[in-house]
């Protein structure tokens, strides 16, 4: 077997390590990857060409960005705070967890579109995530700011990979279901989506462990 | 029938204001390289594969130069920001969840009342068209409401797409090597390597290894979906079902759990990881996998538990 085309692989690692650009590693490792396994570089650029043009909805997300902005021009973000500050016995730990559980719940039920990134998590659910922690340990060191919008997004995450598996008619279950099938073993969608459950349980366990110790290891360091 | 054609020319449109915005600006690379990506919106159905290819090395050299630089068009300071804020109330989240609502509960109606069978949309399409519909929808009612100068929400969205930079494109051309990788036969190679090292007759093993090869295929693939076909050929069908006699369900459905936990552990996985920093403008490119890892590990060997003890415990 032609083992070569493994390269390509080491291209991106390599190259996200030494923090080339990562669209240059990308179409490096894409060039090479198709010439090490014999195919001819016209016709490589050819096939990166047409699946960068039918992925084109990947990227339609970013009209958003107007309503966003011009809804921060405003102070959105500070209302968002605001909300915060308002809130009695409100801390970094309580939201998060609160919020991994309804990302969890609501994704389940198919409604993985009611959060992410650009909507949720940069003009609503970090603002609130920083001032919660400020409230708890005042203001924060860059670094530990820096923690708390990343616990946001990772809370994101984790919230929607965890929920949405739940939910019978996702991608990845009909993706399992269509391998499944090819070999032989039909399953239901409902078959699949319960085996969900019991991993969901445990993100939430975990995933909301580490919220609460973060928030613990913010307190400390604010003494 | 509305189709993603017709969101590609509403995208095409938004990137030809932000490119001319750009140019206005003397951002010349941030204006060729939008520009580019509006041309692939608008064209791309009618262009050939390799001149596509083309624009993505030309928008990927724009990139690589250091070219694409963030920008500052003028909007209110944190003090403005502060009293609008006050003034306005909590109604300033009413637009912000006119776009979730739209897509949320246009695609229940869609799919649950006779609203499907006027065949509006295109199938399995009208999630990301009623987004569309919600944006515009979104950027009226702020408009009407706020009064901002007319330029205002095409220069807020500069500055943030110019915030996000690059990355605002990888998660599609991590798409487009994935179809390379396939291509050139890596799922195939990966899975016979995977094969190759299962030490024979030991059931647990074998989970482990199952479930290690989807979080590390996941991880350099960048999703979970490229991974599965692959393990579940090598291992997860002709060993764990076949030669052990493992419940399939559970095999399957938290065998793509395991390779979830690789998602969150990957720069490859841009949109979910990259383009979050980027958005949350942290000085860590890496910042969001980093809190990430710590939830990743123990969930990981969550699965592998759970497959061991579901698929193969109440058999035995």
């Amino acid at each position: 077997m032609n083992y070569w085309p493994l390269l390509g692989i080491a291209i991106v690692v390599i190259g996200f390590a030494l923090r080339f650009n990562p669209l240059l590693v990308v179409v490096g490792a894409a060039l090479a990857t198709g010439v090490l396994a014999g195919l001819d570089l016209v016709a490589v650029v050819e096939a990166l060409g047409k699946a960068f043009n039918d992925n084109r909805y990947i990227s339609v997300t970013w009209i958003i960005l107007p309503v966003i902005g011009l809804l921060e021009r405003y102070g959105l973000q500070q209302r968002a705070r605001a909300v915060i500050a308002n809130l009695r016995g409100a801390t970094m730990g309580r939201l998060l967890t609160v919020y991994l559980l309804f990302r969890q719940i609501t994704a389940a039920i198919g409604m993985k579109d009611v959060g992410g990134h650009p909507q949720a998590v940069r003009p609503l659910v970090a603002p609130m995530a920083e001032a919660a922690a400020e409230m708890s340990h005042g203001t924060l060191a860059e670094e530990d700011r820096e923690k708390v919008l990343a616990m946001s997004a990772a809370t994101d995450n984790v919230g929607l990979f965890f929920g949405e598996h739940i939910f019978f008619a996702i991608a990845s279950i009909l993706l399992i279901q269509g391998v499944f099938e090819s070999y032989g073993y039909p399953l239901t969608p409902l078959q699949l989506s319960v085996w969900a459950i019991p991993t969901a349980i445990c993100a939430f366990l975990i995933h909301g462990w580490r919220i609460r110790a973060l928030d613990r290891r913010l307190g400390r360091a604010a003494r | 029938m509305i189709d993603y054609e017709w969101l590609y020319i509403l995208t095409g449109g938004f990137f030809v204001i932000w490119a001319l915005l750009s140019a206005r600006d003397g951002k010349w690379g941030n204006a060729g390289f939008w520009g580019l990506l509006a041309a692939s919106f608008l064209l791309g159905t009618h262009l050939s594969d390799f001149a596509n290819g083309v624009l993505i090395l030309a928008m990927v050299a724009i990139a690589g130069f250091g070219l694409l630089k963030r920008s500052d068009p003028p909007t209110t300071s944190p003090e403005e920001r502060e009293a609008l804020s006050e003034k306005l109330g909590n109604r300033l989240f009413l637009p912000a969840l006119i776009v979730p609502i739209t897509a949320v509960a246009g695609t229940l109606l869609y799919n649950y009342t006779p609203f499907g069978e006027t065949g509006l949309f295109a199938e399995r399409r009208e999630t990301l068209i009623l987004f569309g519909i919600g944006v515009l929808v979104a950027i009226a009612v702020a408009m009407m409401w706020l009064k901002p100068p007319v330029l205002a929400p095409a220069e807020e969205g500069r500055r943030l797409l110019d915030s996000i930079g690059w990355a605002g494109i990888l998660p599609q051309m991590l798409a487009a090597l994935g179809a390379v990788f396939a291509l050139a036969g890596v799922g195939d190679i990966i899975g016979g390597i995977a094969g190759e090292v299962i030490p024979r007759g030991s059931v647990f093993l074998t989970v482990v290894v199952f479930a290690l090869g989807m979080a590390l295929f996941t991880m350099i693939m960048g999703n979970a979906f490229a991974a599965f076909p692959v393990m579940a050929a090598a291992i997860g069908i002709p060993l764990l079902v076949e030669d052990y006699g493992g419940n399939p369900a559970v095999i399957g459905a938290v065998g793509m759990l395991a390779g979830f936990c690789g998602t969150l552990m990957t720069p490859m996985a841009a949109n979910f990881n990259i383009v979050p920093a980027a958005l949350l403008e942290l000085k860590d490119q890496n910042g969001v996998i980093r809190q990430q890892i710590g939830t990743a590990i123990p969930l990981w060997l969550c699965n592998v538990a759970i497959i061991y003890l579901g698929a193969f415990l109440p058999w035995n």
